[in-house]
């Protein structure tokens, strides 16, 4: 006898902890992509992450080039950079603008319009209020697409029946 | 190739219902496979479906969210509210084209 097929992911709850470029884009493209799917999503952003939410840096965020063994240079199959080359004034600026570009030519937007389209798809955008409070934050620091600056326990109660990712 | 008969005419369509061969699309069709999708197409429909068979002639590829956006004129929150749940896969799918292939 067969097992019944499993039912079809109907909502997401996506989890950004990450402020770097590398760390933000895997939780918007999959917001985005559930939306496309007709699945239900709400993104929260906590701790660096928030960064993709605040007014005037989240077009700034950038590919870290130091303790990030993989990556490799001049592309994906080149030799892997040394971690004090990395730190030189720059390397991190011209690998982000290397990414973006790559990105560009996919289609893939900039951070803050990524944000617009997923808010526009009907997507959910919240904050997450420990680190509020940690950076000392106001709400008038977010982006308009935010719905919200939430508790832990009020993440967990919008996530009812929600699979909760985390990146 | 599966076959089916869609708005009385035969078609070859792959496992998601997609059609196999475009040549085979006609605006009966659309309208058919529309209906099987509980959408009434309108003229703001079918201005998107124009959009993506003309992209896809010229890209051969279907055109993902932001170049409707940018190249087609199409609102996020329109393109939504015309094809709930899935705007690019239901608006391909009554456009006779392929599933869309990318993840953006």
């Amino acid at each position: 006898m067969n097992a019944p097929a499993p039912d079809r992911i109907r909502k997401v709850s996506i989890i950004v902890s990450r402020g770097t470029l590398d760390g933000v884009y895997p939780g918007l493209i999959m917001a985005n992509g559930a939306r496309m799917e007709g699945i239900e999503a709400n993104l929260f952003f906590t701790f660096f992450g928030l960064y993709a939410v605040l007014k005037g840096f989240q077009d700034k965020l950038r590919i870290a080039t130091v303790g990030n063994p993989a990556l490799r240079v001049p592309h994906a199959k080149g030799a892997p950079l040394p971690t004090l080359l990395g730190a030189l004034p720059g390397m991190s600026a011209f690998a982000t603008w290397m990414m973006r570009r790559e990105m560009e030519k996919l289609d893939i937007p900039p951070v803050s319009e990524f944000l617009e389209m997923i808010h526009d798809a009907g997507g959910h955008i919240y904050a997450c209020k420990a680190t509020v409070d940690m950076f000392h934050l106001r709400p008038e620091d977010f982006v308009p697409q935010v719905d919200k600056v939430l508790t832990v326990g009020e993440f967990y109660e919008l996530s009812a029946g929600a699979q909760i990712i985390f990146t | 190739m599966p076959q089916k008969v869609i708005a009385g005419q035969i078609v070859e369509v792959d496992a998601e219902g997609y059609l196999s061969r475009p040549e085979q699309w006609n605006r009966a069709l659309a309208e058919a496979l529309a209906g099987v999708l509980n959408l009434q197409l309108t003229d703001a429909h079918w201005k998107v479906i124009e959009f993506l068979q003309r992209d896809y002639r010229e890209r051969g590829a279907v055109p993902g969210m932001r170049r409707l956006n940018k190249v087609g004129g199409f609102a996020t929150k329109d393109l939504y509210a015309l094809f709930p749940d899935g705007p690019i896969k239901k608006a391909a799918l009554i456009a006779g084209l392929p599933k869309p292939a990318s993840c953006v």
